[in-house]
């Protein structure tokens, strides 16, 4: 059904992993994504609601036919409307594991695993042990004959890993494989899934609007919003260096774009922000809350970084207070309770906030 | 529901002391003494029986009562009316023997029929997308409002030994549908096939489709995600429909008489002999009348947690 299709103009052929450029057209929304990977990856596709990352998972999985654009997997076309290629999702050598799991609500835990292998042809018993083995390697052999109903949600998420897993997928989507669970259960799920996804040998694409899911389970990140790629890169790289607002506020930094003249940011808005990089140029310029101090009166601090600031609002952050501050340069803050009491501070309040030159970090937009 | 409104109708008339009132009405919601706190035990009664302050208007209570009497009448009558000395023989006859076992036999042949044409095209109506689909529903819709006589004259016409098909079927095969036992279910069938089909659509409609979706992710073609998991997963409301197909079979009579005609042992099913005994001996009639009775009992009993625990 497939053949070797000429390369398209910009797509180098991978004989192995994910090769994909998704094109699907949905009334006013458009999903145009690129996404490579190489087998032993695990691709995070981040991004707030709405923003097309369960769409392309569909387009993965071939629950939704891709408008244009190619699918290759293992160097074999799985889809291309151009060339009318469109391998059915079940002829896919593809695992999904759904937001709220799916699983068959009629099969106890070991034949919804079973269930994969039995629809490729093994042998009843042979595909009961297999999942047998698969609920056992997620620590849930006790639970071989529970009803999806009788599992918790974390044990629930295990049968639907394994479930996915138990047909050797060549690629595993995974959509906001955390989302359904306690913030408790959710701990212990995600250090399980990144053990199992680290050793699973193929491509996985996970899903999710949780930068910490995505920083914790994934090798490389793809922030995508409405429905296009916004950046890309390791957790770390991203996490550091933030390109759009929405990133900045998932990692909790203060983000602006300006031009750089030597160590000087000059922003859009008419503030200027002294970094220690030295650029030219149009630049991102981020720092975290907990680098601005902020003072009562005008301080005699040798901080180049001095802007008057009206406090906007206050809520708690973790065992901290983070103020939201508007002025000249808007910005968040993270104080100490301590300090917050002391600067007795509350909405519309005037302070000064200081930031060192050394807290922030300049890179070309 | 009803509390809330007790305290507000109050307000509005024996109380004058507004202040008081909000918090009557949260004590009388907790399920506190309210007449201390409001020194009114006048309206007292109306809390006792709260259904009636909500006030049935007569006019719409005494054509509901009639209706209701209307409807049990018929069938105290045949309790009271039954012969029940003389049951145990009439029950025993052969002739009713006879027509019991052929109306049940025939029945549930109707029912295997319309399960295994019935499921499908209810999966049809459900989940493919084709052309002219509503006008497909409208059509398979028709026999439940269609008079049963003319449903019959309708299968003489395809199915008779001159009819569009059954001519073919006479040449071709040697089979011959009309006034054979074969007949009757072909009638029943054709009565009593669109309540399976609209009871298992609806289940259908409600099951979630991303299951087969899921199914589909594990390797399984659209039919073995249909038979594995679609299928155990509505399979409530096949049963449901399953049984109320049947009912509807064993109380065939205009498609079945029109169609099979009326031939004891062969064709002759109960609703066919008790109604020629009620001219000749209605002691059997009521007798028979009263187990097609117990049959409806039972099959009301078998649905009650799907048909009656909606209201």
């Amino acid at each position: 059904m497939t053949t070797d299709t000429s390369p398209t103009e910009e797509a180098v052929l991978r004989t192995d992993g994910l090769d994909a450029r998704l094109l699907v057209d949905r009334g006013t929304f458009r999903l145009d994504l690129r996404l490579s990977a190489a087998p032993g990856e695990v691709l995070a596709l981040l991004g707030p609601n709405g923003a097309g990352k369960t769409t392309a998972l569909r387009a993965l999985a071939g629950l939704t036919p891709l408008t244009a654009g190619s699918l290759r997997l293992d160097g074999r076309t799985l889809e291309e409307p151009e060339s009318r290629v469109r391998v059915p999702t079940e002829d896919r050598p593809v695992g999904v594991v759904f937001q709220d799991y799916l699983l068959f609500p009629h099969l106890t835990a070991l034949d919804n695993v079973a269930f994969g292998p039995r629809c490729h042809g093994v042998p009843k018993a042979e595909a009961r042990a297999q999942a047998a083995e698969w609920l056992e390697r997620m620590g849930l052999t006790d639970r071989a004959g529970a009803k999806p109903r009788a599992l918790s949600g974390g044990q629930a998420q295990r049968v639907a890993l394994a479930r996915a897993l138990a047909t050797r997928p060549r690629l595993l989507l995974l959509d906001e494989p955390l989302a359904a669970l306690d913030a408790r259960t959710r701990l212990d799920v995600r250090a399980g899934l990144r053990r199992h996804l680290a050793d699973f040998e193929a491509v996985a694409v996970l899903v999710t609007h949780d930068p910490l899911d995505a920083m914790v389970l994934a090798d490389r990140l793809v922030v995508v919003e409405e429905g296009r790629i916004v950046q890309e890169g390791t957790p770390a790289d991203i996490s550091r260096r933030p390109r759009t607002d929405y990133i900045a506020s998932l990692v909790g930094l203060n983000l602006y774009q300006g031009r750089a003249d030597g160590h000087t940011v000059r922003l859009d808005g008419g503030a200027a922000i002294t970094t220690t990089e030295d650029l030219t140029g149009p630049v991102f310029v981020a720092f975290p809350p907990a680098a601005v101090t902020l003072h009562r009166d005008r301080p005699d601090s040798s901080a180049r970084n001095l802007w008057r600031l009206e406090v906007f609002g206050l809520e708690s952050h973790g065992d901290q207070i983070r103020v939201d501050l508007t002025g000249e340069l808007p910005l968040l803050a993270d104080l100490t309770t301590a300090a917050v009491a002391e600067l007795s501070l509350h909405p519309g309040r005037q302070v000064w906030a200081t930031l060192k030159a050394t807290q922030t970090h300049a890179y070309p937009a | 529901m009803t509390e809330p409104k007790a305290g507000a109708e109050r307000k509005a008339g024996t109380e004058p002391r507004a202040g008081a009132q909000p918090r009557a009405g949260a004590e009388r919601k907790a399920g506190t003494e309210p007449t201390e706190v409001l020194g009114g035990g006048g309206t007292r009664p109306w809390l006792g029986t709260p259904r009636l302050r909500t006030g049935t208007p007569l006019p719409l209570l005494l054509p509901a009562l009639v209706g209701l009497v209307f409807l049990v009448l018929p069938l105290l009558a045949l309790l009271v009316r039954a012969p029940w000395r003389s049951l145990p023989d009439q029950l025993t006859s052969v002739a009713v023997w006879q027509a019991l076992r052929l109306s049940l036999i025939t029945a549930t042949a109707a029912t295997a029929v319309a399960l295994v044409l019935g499921v499908p095209l209810a999966w049809l109506l459900a989940r493919a997308r084709f052309p002219g689909r509503r006008l497909v529903r409208a059509l398979v819709t028709l026999p439940l409002v269609l008079p049963p006589v003319v449903g019959g004259v309708a299968l003489l016409l395809a199915l008779g030994r001159n009819g569009i098909v059954g001519r073919w079927l006479d040449s071709a095969f040697g089979v011959t549908l009309p006034f054979t036992t074969a007949g009757v279910v072909v009638a029943e069938a054709f009565v009593a096939m669109p309540f399976l089909v609209i009871s298992v659509e609806g289940t259908l409609r409600a099951a979630d489709p991303r299951y087969e979706e899921a199914a589909a992710t594990l390797g399984a073609s659209r039919f073995t995600a249909f038979r594995r998991v679609t299928l155990p997963m509505v399979a409530p409301g096949v049963a449901a429909g399953a049984v109320l197909a049947w009912a509807r079979a064993l109380g065939e009579f205009g498609a079945t008489i029109t169609f099979a005609g009326n031939f004891p042992g062969r064709t002759q099913t109960m609703p066919l002999s008790v109604y020629l005994a009620l001219q000749s001996d209605p002691a059997a009639a009521i007798a028979l009348s009263l187990v097609l009775l117990a049959v409806s009992i039972a099959v009301l009993a078998g649905l009650r947690d799907r048909w009656m625990a909606v209201s």
